[in-house]
């Protein structure tokens, strides 16, 4: 089973609710925690993996062999990205716009174009102390695509059936959020009780319809006043799975590289019954 | 060169992390511009396309709204196709399938295709073409405190990148317009593709962090990318106190990299109250520990645009 953990809005507790979901998971079942915030990947603080393994994440990009090349310009006119120009003198290559299709490769007429590895980041995986797996895709300074690299994340090894796949999101609802949660079983949407939060979350709800992902949602930092979010969930019929308060106290916590049952032990049963009551929820609607 | 002296300076607001308070700080220094400065007429950006909530803080009437159509996607006409599976073949996103293994027809999942056409290429029957998307929409409002330019990216869509540009271009001209003395921008979190194009061209980036290992981390990736881009940059630390061990490792890196430290805003519940009632901090509790914060970090602004004179 994959569950996603997204939220729109940033910095509403994504990685805290994956990670302490993880550890609460660790030990009772089969857990494959990945980071798909390739921008800001920050479970690694949390859960403390040892790193076994690093591979470049890549993409394919056109290098053109301007002895072959004739200059004709069919490579610029059929890339959609913009990524090739043409001067009197030669095919230019723009690394940073190419998406790495390969339509170029194919369509050149005098086999003038070898695709070369451009790398945009690193994916590394490990292992936790609890026996957590652990993968993260981190996005190299100044390269500006994040998907390809997630969706390498998402390859995922061979894992055995029981085994719960936690997918930390990237916050925002664009195509590196689309590129997390496709394929998910459920998506858990950390949210605050705010006009933020709410106008954020309308836009994952949006996602989610279409990729028709079911969905929950926790509401953080919890101040006692959520009238309008809990009208429109119930509206929607998506179930409010817990409630975090503001405690200054678990805010200090997780700055320190605390999870939730780090802080508050007795957290690790409220997610073990939360994961349960999901697991139960996909079997009616299956 | 005269074109750069008379360019609108550019403050954009940035952290990495999401969520440590960039747009309660950009709508507190839109408010002080307005109050301090109310004949000035100063240039808002909302560079957060895909989680845009400037505006609800900002109260702004719409002046127009114009339509983004930006990517497209590959669509197979059923008529023609023979189902060879050549399309299949040259996919590299996974978007191609058939209904059922009967099926001879093949279909896109527009969700997964990323707009390559390398199925269009390879199709000898033709019978695949690309069809534009409306990717969202770009706006321009007037607000309580002077023009805003925003943008709603569709949910899921691509190229926000590309709608961040847009929204900047067009603030840009009207800047040069009315002689517009300030740019204000606030950003999207994270480093990739919007964060690159809301970058380009700015002055100065105002860095919002928030002390613990995730705020410290993340601060380090988006000053590696300003360094990159050769941007200077400000910090500001929020709710310094609630983890005061973390203030200490942000004030270190700050003085290791010799950004220079503009303010610790103490945790303040005005802020999250502010957000609710929908108004700048600095309009709802004037008073308050947080306002007086981005008051000096408007000082800090105010210096630096002098210095540029």
């Amino acid at each position: 089973m994959q569950i996603a953990i997204t939220s729109g809005k940033g910095g509403t507790g994504k990685t805290t609710v994956a990670t302490s979901l993880s550890k609460s998971l660790a030990g009772t079942r089969n857990v494959y925690y990945i980071d798909c915030d390739v921008e800001a990947p920050n479970g690694h603080l949390f859960l403390k993996p040892k790193i076994e393994f690093q591979a470049d994440a890549v993409i394919q990009i056109p290098s053109i062999d301007q002895a072959i090349c004739s200059v004709c310009g069919r490579c610029v006119e059929i890339c959609q990205f913009h990524a090739l120009a043409k001067t009197p003198q030669e095919i230019l290559v723009f690394p940073e716009l190419c998406h790495g299709c390969g339509s170029c490769t194919w369509n050149c007429k005098t086999n003038a174009i070898q695709e070369i590895e451009n790398p945009i980041g690193t994916i590394e995986s490990g292992v936790t102390a609890e026996g957590i797996l652990f993968s993260q895709g981190i996005l190299k300074i100044s390269s500006p695509m994040p998907t390809p690299i997630i969706r390498q994340l998402r390859k995922c090894p061979t894992l055995s059936e029981d085994t719960i796949v936690i997918l930390d999101s990237p916050p925002g609802a664009s195509c590196s959020v689309v590129e997390t949660l496709r394929g998910c079983d459920y998506a858990i949407l950390v949210t605050e009780s705010t006009p933020f939060g709410i106008h954020d979350l309308y836009q994952i709800l949006g996602i989610l319809q279409d990729l028709r992902i079911c969905a929950g949602v926790i509401i953080n930092r919890y101040d006692g006043n959520s009238v309008e979010l809990e009208q429109i969930l119930a509206e929607k019929n998506i179930p409010v799975l817990l409630t975090i308060p503001f405690d200054p106290l678990i805010a200090a916590g997780i700055a320190a590289g605390g999870t939730l049952i780090d802080i508050l032990p007795d957290t690790k049963q409220i997610f073990l019954e939360m994961v349960a009551q999901i697991e139960m929820s996909l079997r009616v609607t299956q | 060169m005269n074109d750069q002296r008379n360019k609108t300076p550019q403050l954009i607001i940035l952290s990495g992390k999401g969520g440590t308070g960039k747009t309660s700080i950009s709508a507190g220094l839109v408010h002080l511009w307005h109050q301090q400065n109310s004949t000035g007429r100063l240039t808002v950006v909302d560079a957060d396309v895909d989680a845009a909530n400037l505006n609800l803080l900002l109260n702004s009437e719409t002046l127009a709204k114009h339509e983004f159509w930006s990517s497209s996607c590959a669509q197979i006409d059923p008529e023609n196709c023979a189902g060879c599976g050549d399309c299949i073949a040259v996919c590299r996103y996974d978007a191609i399938f058939s209904d059922s293994p009967e099926a001879v027809t093949r279909r896109v999942d527009p969700i997964a295709c990323d707009g390559c056409a390398a199925c269009v290429y390879a199709c000898g029957r033709k019978a695949i073409r690309m069809i534009s998307q409306l990717d969202g929409h770009w706006l321009h409002s007037r607000g309580d405190y002077g023009m805003l330019f925003h943008a709603e990216l569709l949910p899921g869509k691509e190229n926000s990148g590309k709608l961040v540009s847009l929204i900047k271009q067009k603030a840009q001209k009207w800047a040069e317009v009315v002689n517009s003395p300030l740019m204000i921008i606030d950003g999207p979190p994270g480093i990739g593709c919007p964060v690159i194009s809301a970058c380009s061209g700015t002055d100065l980036a105002l860095l919002i962090t928030e002390p613990g290992l995730a705020g410290l981390h993340d601060l380090q990736r988006i000053y590696a990318t300003l360094k990159h881009f050769k941007i200077p940059a400000i910090l500001c630390i929020n709710k310094a106190d609630l983890y005061p061990q973390g203030t200490l490792e942000l004030e270190s890196y700050a003085q290791h990299e010799s950004i220079k430290l503009v303010t610790k805003i103490p945790f303040d519940p005005n802020v999250h109250q502010a957000v609710r009632a929908g108004m700048p901090l600095t309009a709802y509790a004037p008073t308050s520990a947080a306002a007086q914060s981005v008051i000096t970090i408007m000082d800090e602004v105010l210096r630096w645009m002098a210095s540029r004179a």
